[in-house]
């Protein structure tokens, strides 16, 4: 298309990391008219990816790509720039493809620095910095189990590589030249707390030491490391994290300035001294300095594409890059650091600054403010850095309450005291204002949306909880807010309730209301209640008061169908079933004439029992070696089970046996609502576990844990919590997510929603889980323990007690009577209900 | 293969204007909390007994699912009224007046009901 009669201007991009992306993205959405026609030439075999979340590639398989940008961007990738003439307007590749432009945007990003030690160039040794770089690593370490590794560099890129080298299976070393950890960010203080948590991880820490050499073994591949004490550290593989250095050999080599230290110098607008040409992200040096976060990057980004816009006359042309913050969170699991604003700034004068040291947990607190008390200027957080969203929300602003309170205040402001011009979202720029702005007029109601609508919180995640605070403000104020009280009875949500009894060891549902609630109960709390009792209590559904709080189903031990009759399931641990039990199944069917049908969870329901032929029915099933199966019950139902390695050619683990023990260890366990569970015998998932509250599925290893899929009306993938856990440990962390689920989930709150809404997500489970964050493992553990201790089937315990067999009557005072009301007809050689006066919704009173 | 149920023909409540007390159970056998079911001359009767030892009846048919299940239902308290949740689809009714609250044009028909000095529970038919 032609704008105003001119040929379209034509830019390159040179470099396709995220901020080449973002231009390319800004542009398109506001170049209307079309008036730039946009060519990238990437040196990476891939187009863009999320680079920031690279290490989820290695730990979770995750897809890293970023928004594909339509068909009318060409993107050549696999073919670096090689050569730019700036005179005659081209850039030239490494295939020789010479593409011209009107103007030129480089973002070649940065390179890993490896300072210049012998042995740098053995097999065995790796930077970490893209896709093609980690798959090389994970190679390496899969071939070298156990192994011992290093990496050299002690900040924030360092320790997220030995993290992840860690997951590989490698027993690894951080080595620092600096006297202490993440030396850019962290004071000596804050670095020697964070080494106590890194080496609580299990991985090992030596700073203040530079590296000498790195030695061949015999296969001449790298074996060790010898540092400049002279002492050496065995590494079968070795990581260069010791900086980055901006890629800036195109510009030089075709004469455009460039810093002392590299980085192609640009003006505030991000241009270079030929108007034609702008260099942006981690290549460029702006206002003396050269930025490794991706927040800058972008916002340079943004940057360009308005210059760009305003040469094709749809933009003032005025936007700059104004500087940006570089607070920092580590995004490793179990370890809470972050640095914010200018952590250093207590350096100067007229600061004050303010430090809290807890050695027993860990913490390393330290705010700077000036002089009156009242601004944040920066500030590290160790140990505990739930404050951090805020606090870095109001660097250069007033202090929400003193320095001191601030600290120990708790959680600091709730998201509707943020100033709009609060920047949330560091990484994609993203104020208070754009975010309350876009709930309101896309009315949106979780952080999913915002996400999606404002990009905030969709880079490294760690102002999410902050957004979260900012979106429950918003619909608080426009009196949206779901109520958490879980009826008019109680003011409180279920979890509320679920601590509140276990703290005060409440045993009835009478003494709970009287204390915490009002009235008698109705048919929401008191199942709820019921519910909490069972899974604190463990005593029978049907003792005493507990009796009355039970619904229907959960009070006939059946399963209420739509004519008044019940449907019986008994239990068939992971579908596995011998001839005899189904032979007694279809005999019992048969005798009492009832409608048979497999269910989705490998086992078989019976329907249309009448409520006095439920205990004959159940006499026969438990002599028969039967117990409940829970289907009326919000516990677990079943854990499914393909056949696994026993019989299937392509099993690895025995499936069905894992899915017997899980569901005779988990039968009975009430919970918010069902719980439904599979084991696969191997990747190919035959058991569909991905779609369970938990699923296992095996690998050669051992087992990979997925918790919160649901099937049903809101299908959702169940997330990988951790992968190849031997058989305890994965009972182990079944356990305390179950019990944890059950202590904190609303009333019927599947997992899946329940992960949903957990603040932080599966990483903060995983810490709560898998590192004790919370420190209620022991408590959680003993919780399980004690319910497969107590576990007794409910069926049993019932035709054993006279008393619990006395509601099973049709009438109080003609219990030979069957329910006239019940009446079937045959359908496909089977029963089928009739209702004979249908619903009627019109009765008069008497 | 159809289950060996008798069905019984529903016959009319009596027109007659007198009232008989039937017999229908020792109040004993009534869990507080919970509901019976009860055949008084042909009909299905729902009795409850609240927590502070009140007796109500209602017919036992829930016009919302069309199944005779109301005495199954859970019982508490709306309010200041005394209700019993329908087990089907969880609409609920005053035990007083058999109104349904969630339903203003439903309401299910009541019946009396009384504790006798001997500690029997008997129920009218009017
Ligand atoms: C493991 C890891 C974790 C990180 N975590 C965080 C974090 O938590 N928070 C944060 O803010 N930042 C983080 N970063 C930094 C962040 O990824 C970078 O700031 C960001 O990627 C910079 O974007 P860029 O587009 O400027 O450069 P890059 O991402 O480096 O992209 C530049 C691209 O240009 C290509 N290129 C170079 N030369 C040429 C050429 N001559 N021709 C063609 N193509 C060329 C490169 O191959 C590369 O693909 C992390 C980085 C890594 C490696
Ligand atoms: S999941 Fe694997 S082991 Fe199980 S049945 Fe399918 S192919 Fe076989």
């Amino acid at each position: 298309m032609n704008v105003g009669g001119e040929a379209r201007k034509r830019l390159v991009v040179v470099g396709h990391g995220p901020a080449g992306h973002r231009l390319v993205e800004a542009l398109r959405e506001r170049d209307v008219t079309g008036a730039w026609r946009i060519t990238v030439v990437g040196e990476e075999p891939r187009p863009a990816y999320d680079r920031v979340a690279l290490t989820s590639h290695l730990t979770e398989g995750a897809d890293l790509a970023l928004p594909a940008h339509g068909p009318e961007v060409t993107v050549h990738t696999g073919d670096p720039a090689v050569e730019i003439d700036r005179t005659a307007r081209t850039v030239t590749t490494a295939s020789g493809r010479r593409v011209g432009y009107d103007a030129l945007v480089l973002a070649t990003g940065s390179s890993p620095f490896v300072p210049p030690v012998p042995g740098r160039d053995l097999p065995g040794v790796f930077v970490y910095r893209t896709i093609d770089d980690l798959d090389a690593l994970r190679e390496h370490c899969a071939a070298r189990p156990g192994a011992g590794g290093v990496v050299i560099g002690g900040g924030l890129l360092g320790l997220e590589a030995a993290r992840a080298l860690q997951g590989l299976g490698v027993d690894a070393h951080v080595v620092e030249v600096a006297p202490w950890l993440m030396p850019r960010q962290l004071d000596e203080g804050g670095g020697a707390m964070l080494r106590r948590h890194i080496e609580a991880l299990g991985l090992r820490v030596r700073t203040g030491t530079p590296v000498a050499a790195l030695e061949a073994g015999e296969d001449g591949a790298v074996a060790r490391v010898r540092l400049g004490d002279g002492s050496a550290l065995e590494a079968r593989v070795v990581v260069f994290s010791a900086g980055i250095r901006p890629r800036d050999e195109l510009a030089r080599r075709c004469g455009l300035p460039v810093g002392e230290r590299g980085g192609v110098v640009v003006d505030a607008a991000c241009r270079t001294a030929d108007p034609a040409v702008f260099a942006i992200g981690e290549c460029a040096l702006i206002g003396g300095r050269v930025y490794g976060l991706v927040g800058p990057c972008l916002s340079m980004a943004e940057a360009v594409a308005d210059q760009l816009l305003a040469e094709a006359g749809g933009s003032s042309g005025n936007a700059r890059f104004e500087g940006a913050d570089t607070s920092t969170k580590l995004k490793l699991m179990g370890v809470d650091v972050a640095s914010f604003g200018d952590p250093f700034a207590d350096r100067e004068e007229g600061t004050l600054s303010v430090t809290y040291t807890d050695p027993v947990d860990g913490v390393y607190t330290k705010l700077v403010v000036s002089d009156d008390a009242r601004t944040l200027l920066g500030g590290v957080l160790v140990g505990d850095a739930s404050a951090y969203p805020t606090l870095r929300a109001c660097v250069g602003s007033a202090l929400p309450d003193s320095p001191g309170q601030t600290l120990f205040g708790g959680v600091g402001p709730a998201g509707g005291d943020l100033p709009d011009a609060t920047v949330i979202c560091n990484c994609n720029n993203v104020t208070a204002e754009t975010i309350r702005r876009s709930i309101r007029d896309e009315g949106l109601t979780d952080v999913g949306g915002v996400k999606s609508c404002t990009r905030a919180g969709a880079s490294c995640g760690s102002c999410v909880p902050l957004v979260k605070r900012l979106l429950d403000a918003e619909l608080v104020a426009a009196g949206i807010e779901v109520d958490k009280a879980l009826c008019e009875h109680f003011d409180h949500s279920r979890a509320e309730l679920f601590d509140i009894v276990r703290v005060r060891r409440i045993t009835t549902f009478t003494q709970l209301i009287s204390e915490h609630g009002r009235g008698r109960g109705c048919d929401i709390c008191k199942p709820a209640v019921a519910s909490i009792l069972a899974s604190l209590g463990n005593g029978h559904i049907l003792d005493g008061e507990q009796a009355a709080l039970q619904d229907t189903n959960d009070h006939f031990l059946a399963n209420l169908q739509k004519n008044g009759t019940y449907s019986v399931v008994p239990r068939i641990p992971g579908g596995e079933i011998t001839p005899e039990k189904l032979i007694v199944i279809g005999e019992v069917a048969r005798d009492f004439g009832l409608y048979t049908k497999i269910t989705g969870g490998q086992r078989i329901d019976l329907f249309g029992a009448r409520v006095e032929q439920l205990p004959q029915i159940w006499k026969r099933l438990v002599d028969a070696g039967f117990e409940s199966g829970h289907a009326y019950g919000k516990a677990l139902r079943t854990v499914k089970s393909c056949v696994g390695s026993t019989w299937c050619r392509y099993g690895v683990q025995d499936s069905v046996a894992l899915a017997i023990r899980l569901e005779l260890r988990y039968r009975g366990l009430r919970a918010p609502h069902k719980l439904k569970a599979a084991v696969s015998g191997c990747a190919r998932e035959c058991a569909e576990a991905q779609s369970k509250d938990f699923g296992i599925i095996a690998t050669e290893k051992g087992w990979n844990l997925y918790v919160a899929g649901n099937g049903g009306m809101r299908p959702r993938h169940a997330d990988l919590f951790a992968s190849d856990l031997d058989e305890e440990t994965l009972v182990r962390y079944i356990d305390r997510f179950l019990m944890f689920y059950i202590r904190t989930a609303d009333r019927l709150q599947r997992t899946a929603s329940w992960l949903e809404g957990l603040d932080g997500g599966i990483d903060y489970l995983r810490e709560v889980i898998i590192e004790d964050r919370l420190g209620i493992c022991a408590e959680l553990d003993a919780a399980m323990e004690r319910h497969v201790a107590s576990y007794s089937d409910e069926w049993r315990d019932t035709l054993e007690d006279p008393d619990k067999l006395r509601r099973f009557v049709s009438f109080v005072n003609a219990p030979d009577v069957p329910d006239p009301s019940i009446v079937f007809e045959t359908e496909r050689d089977q029963i089928k209900p009739v209702l004979r006066t249908g619903p009627q919704r019109e009765v008069l009173s008497r | 293969m159809t289950a060996d149920v008798q069905t019984r023909p529903s016959t009319a409540v009596g027109q007659r204007s007198t009232i008989r007390w039937h017999d229908v159970c020792a109040y004993s056998d009534l869990l507080p909390e919970r509901g019976v079911a009860a055949l008084i001359e042909d009909v299905q009767v729902a009795i409850f007994r609240t927590f502070d030892g009140e007796l109500y009846a209602l017919s036992n048919f829930d016009p919302f699912s069309g199944a005779y299940v109301i005495s199954r239902g859970i019982l508490g308290t709306r309010g200041d009224v005394p209700t019993v949740a329908s087990p089907m689809y969880k609409q609920v009714f005053d035990l007083r007046t058999g109104r349904c609250l969630d339903d203003p044009r439903v309401a299910l028909p009541t019946f009396r009901i009384r504790r006798t000095p001997q500690d029997r529970v008997e129920v009218a038919s009017a």
